[in-house]
């Protein structure tokens, strides 16, 4: 394969942030292509700031580059000025790594978080010369795959993706690489007999063996179209992390990144159960990384990378086991020589407990802290699964602004099931409370509430709920800032209701969207995350186009017993569990964390002859959602083993 | 009271081939972690967000190359600059080459302070008997006005005083540079206000474009002297500084 490097350098004296193309990052692998290895191209279908940090990605790359039968490198999105510049001399989609043509690459495999990535999907494919449509794909077209938390209902997508990895992607690849390997070795030209060849895989779906029928506007069968093909596709879980602890060496990137930081993933999964958190429910149980490994990866990392901060990655991280230790032993750590090393958690649980670590994290820089009670009232919580008493809520508030913090950031859905205007206006009476508090330990204390519209997505008990529309959403949150603007030192920030609608829509779309996505894509429709790109009529009027109703596809209650378009694809989670706990959401029924409590079966561990792997049997010492043990004053842990030298220099 | 000045060393380092495209900004994050790797004892900023005390002097544009980069670095107890290159260079990314150090005594001024010309090989695509008579006519010019925007506002400046010498030449055979057909070598001054090279290309219809641009020296005062920063009296450069082409 040739170097595209020399006709892409001199574009890159023209376009904004060239170092976001040159790859070099430290921990970047060299890649060998040896003879009948397997060539990965890893693609993240938005900008390299956005992309790089990915660690779903930087953990197969690695995995990937480990076999001696495979390689891989990765692509990000360029942004719009350097597309145009490559479009102007038809310089095709190339590695960072070492710049290779991303067509001459056996498999592209996207990395899709969000809906709003389809078109650059599309995009991307265009970029690399390869047809958009799995049909118009012959055998010398790489295959694309992709995997990641959107690809939980890839229907949308199922007309321009070979194949989907469901689920943890550690032991996909290699199947898929032996796959690929022996198909390339056998010299055969016939696509479909790969694509076969990979619906064998467990975790692995090929959307054209299957054939969706509608009659009128339902789906009433999705079935495959050989004997061989699965008729339901599991997903694909690790039972325990210890065996991947991955990435070994984190990418390091030259120029500014979104989280330009060590990352180190203590748990996966979480059963706290909070009901629209799609997130927790397709990662189930949680499988703990032993806190010896976690202390490792941390060492290693700093003293390999350089970094001054590591964060604790997972869904809620102050639930981890052993996270004050871990914590103490990084902080305490000298042996690392690197100097200091901050830690930081991304995803902070709303307690007492969690406020004194942070104030044992953040010592002299305390500007902001953010907490997601996710609604405004007891009952909407209930309703949700987010069992945070109004005591747990205001005590955390008080504890960061007594201890010095001067902002807090509250975030918020708003367009709930069963949400009325009371539980909307909960939001600015919360808040108001809490600025309140901070009043009381500081004049200029502020509150921010951050409201986004709810999203109901496939695999949780919502998956029946019909969204709001985006007019149901705007009257809300002016009814809201109306409010809000009463009360001073209280703001409010909130995303656009259009771009929830797109999102919804996808969401839980079917295969007809297909076409509305290569629509948007055709129109100019690339980067929809950014606000300055996203346009909400070039989705509308492809619906239109394509004689699809936008009310049916986004804003319709589904039927108990309706087909969904992704009901031959399994997450682990029993659809009568989950409409058992979408009538329990109903009647304002909480449930509990079964990580501490007897297990109720909903499939995940049971499904697969799996089960949690935790290290601690009791609940943290915040209290576990629904066991009715709330962090009293006297459990406020003030975490004093945490100690180390203020004004660290 | 003063506090006792801490310990300084003074880095001469190179910025070649694909490393050139990014910002000041990058390079100064990628020295920071690469001394932290060093376990070098680098002293820190006071306050709540302390800093490693790195210091580079003048920016390099984004895009250009350099064998002639800079940096200051303060330590909390001395640190000898013999093995410091060694040390660096395989922390730092490919084509940074750490390629000379020398301790700084007593009070020196920073290289923001000291710089005041630099040299600069710029690589265009143009004819080069029309780039050398473009050249020629600058050099004879009295005034050169530029237009400049700053904070939002446009003026008009006389750079022909930061101009200091510029020569036009065939690329060297043994070094091409692809897309480019002419070198121009120029000096610039730094003081009052830099006359950067692009602005510089940019004087009077230029009959050429910017294919690849290289700092070859950073000079300290007096002007004309082709002093480098590394020559900051009694200290000597612990390394060849041949090495840094
Ligand atoms: S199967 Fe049981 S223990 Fe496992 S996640 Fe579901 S409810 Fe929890």
């Amino acid at each position: 394969m040739d170097s595209l490097w020399s006709t892409l350098e001199p574009l890159l004296t023209r376009v904004e942030k060239p170092a976001r193309y040159i790859g070099c990052e430290d921990g970047a692998a060299t890649p060998e292509y040896t003879d009948g290895a397997v060539s990965w191209l890893l693609a993240y279908p938005d900008t390299y700031e956005i992309g790089l940090p990915n660690q779903g990605l930087q953990i197969l790359y690695e995995i990937l580059n480990e076999r001696p039968d495979a390689v891989a490198e990765r692509t990000y999105a360029p942004w719009t000025d350097l597309e145009a510049e490559m479009r102007a001399i038809d310089l095709p989609l190339f590695s960072v790594d070492t710049h290779q043509p991303a067509s001459s690459f056996d498999v592209i495999a996207f990395n899709l978080s969000s809906e709003l990535v389809y078109t650059n999907v599309l995009n991307c494919l265009d970029l690399a010369h390869v047809p958009v449509r799995c049909e118009d794909r012959d055998h010398t077209h790489p295959l694309i795959g992709a995997g990641g938390h959107a690809t939980f209902n890839p229907e949308p997508m199922a007309d321009f993706l070979d194949w989907i990895g469901l689920g943890d992607g550690e032991e996909i690849v290699g199947d898929v690489t032996d796959v690929v390997a022996a198909w390339k070795a056998s010299g055969s030209t016939d696509r479909v007999e790969v694509l076969r060849a990979l619906a064998q895989v467990e975790g692995v779906y090929v959307p054209s063996l299957y054939d969706a029928v509608f009659e009128d506007e339902r789906l009433v069968s999705i079935d495959p179209i050989f004997p061989d093909v699965p008729s339901v596709v599991e997903k694909r879980t690790v039972a325990d992390l210890a065996d991947w602890p991955y990435p070994k060496s984190q990418l390091v990137p030259l120029t500014e990144v979104v989280h330009d930081r060590l990352s180190v993933e203590v748990f996966r999964g979480c059963t706290r159960g909070c009901r629209f958190c799609q997130a927790g429910m397709i990662t189930r149980p949680v499988r703990e990384r032993p806190a010896d490994q976690v202390r490792t990866m941390i060492q290693e990392g700093v003293r390999r990378t350089g970094y001054d901060e590591v964060a604790l990655t997972s869904l809620s991280t102050a639930d981890f086991s052993g996270i004050t230790e871990v914590i103490k032993s990084t902080l305490d750590d000298e042996s690392s020589g690197c100097g200091d090393v901050s830690v930081s958690l991304p995803s902070l649980r709303v307690d007492a407990f969690t406020v004194g670590i942070a104030a044992e994290l953040q010592r002299g820089r305390r500007s902001g802290l953010t907490f997601a009670p996710e609604a405004g009232t007891w009952r909407m919580r209930q309703v949700i699964n987010k069992l945070i008493s109004e005591e747990d809520l205001y005590a955390s508030v008080e504890g960061a602004f007594s201890q010095g913090w001067r902002r807090v950031k509250l975030y918020f859905m708003t367009g709930l099931p069963t949400e009325t205007d009371e539980d909307t206006l909960g939001i600015a009476e919360l808040g108001k409370r809490c600025v309140e508090i901070g009043r009381k330990y500081n004049k200029g204390a502020s509150v921010t509430v951050s409201v986004g519209g709810f999203v109901p997505k496939p695999f949780t008990p919502f998956q029946w709920f019909g969204q709001n529309t985006i007019e149901e959403l705007n009257r809300k949150i002016y009814l809201l800032r109306d409010e809000v603007k009463k009360i001073p030192g209280l703001q409010m920030k909130w995303h656009d209701p259009k771009a929830t609608f797109v999102e919804g829509m996808s969401s839980r779309g079917d295969r007809r969207l297909g076409k509305v996505i290569e629509d948007v894509w055709r129109s100019g429709g690339t980067f929809q995350e950014w606000s300055e790109h996203f346009d909400v009529d070039r989705w509308t009027d492809a619906m239109t186009a394509n004689g699809l109703d936008v009310e049916w596809f986004t804003y319709r209650h589904r039927e108990e017993n309706e087909l969904f378009p992704w009901d031959h694809l399994n997450a682990g989670l029993h659809k009568d569990f989950l409409w058992h706990d979408w009538r329990d959401s109903l009647n304002e029924v909480g449930l509990e964390d079964c990580r501490w409590t007897p297990c109720y079966d909903c499939g995940a561990c049971t499904g697969y002859g799996i089960e949690h792997v935790v290290a601690s049997a009791t609940p943290p010492a915040g209290g576990s959602q629904g066991t009715g043990q709330s962090p009293g004053r006297g459990q406020e842990v003030s975490v004093q083993l945490l100690a180390r030298p203020v004004g660290a220099s | 009271m003063t506090l006792p000045r801490k310990p300084q060393v003074r880095l001469q380092y190179s910025k070649l081939g694909k490393v050139r495209f990014t910002s000041h900004r990058d390079m100064a994050r990628i020295w920071e972690r690469s001394v932290r790797r060093a376990k070098l004892p680098i002293a820190y900023s006071e306050g709540f967000s302390p800093r490693a005390k790195l210091s580079f002097g003048l920016a390099l544009p984004t895009v250009f190359e350099s064998v002639a980069e800079y940096a200051d670095l303060t330590f909390d107890e001395p640190v000898p600059a013999e093995g410091l290159p060694e040390l660096l260079t395989p922390l730092l990314p490919v084509g940074v080459d750490v390629v000379a150090a020398t301790e700084l005594e007593g009070k020196v001024e920073s290289l923001q302070e000291c710089v005041m010309a630099t040299e600069w090989s710029l690589f265009v695509d143009g004819d080069l008997a029309e780039v050398g008579a473009w050249a020629r006519d600058l050099l004879a010019a009295d005034s050169l006005e530029i237009t400049r925007e700053r904070k939002g506002k446009t003026r008009v400046d006389d750079v022909r005083e930061a101009l200091l010498d510029a020569r036009v030449q065939p690329i060297a055979t043994d070094a091409p540079v692809i897309g480019a057909s002419t070198e121009i070598v120029v000096n610039l001054a730094t003081k009052p206000r830099a006359l950067r090279p692009l602005e510089f290309l940019g004087i009077n219809a230029p009959p050429h474009t910017f294919v690849l641009g290289r700092r070859l020296h950073q000079f300290i005062s007096p002007v004309g002297a082709r002093r480098d920063p590394l020559d900051v009296g009694a200290a000597q450069a612990t390394h060849d500084l041949s090495r840094a082409s």
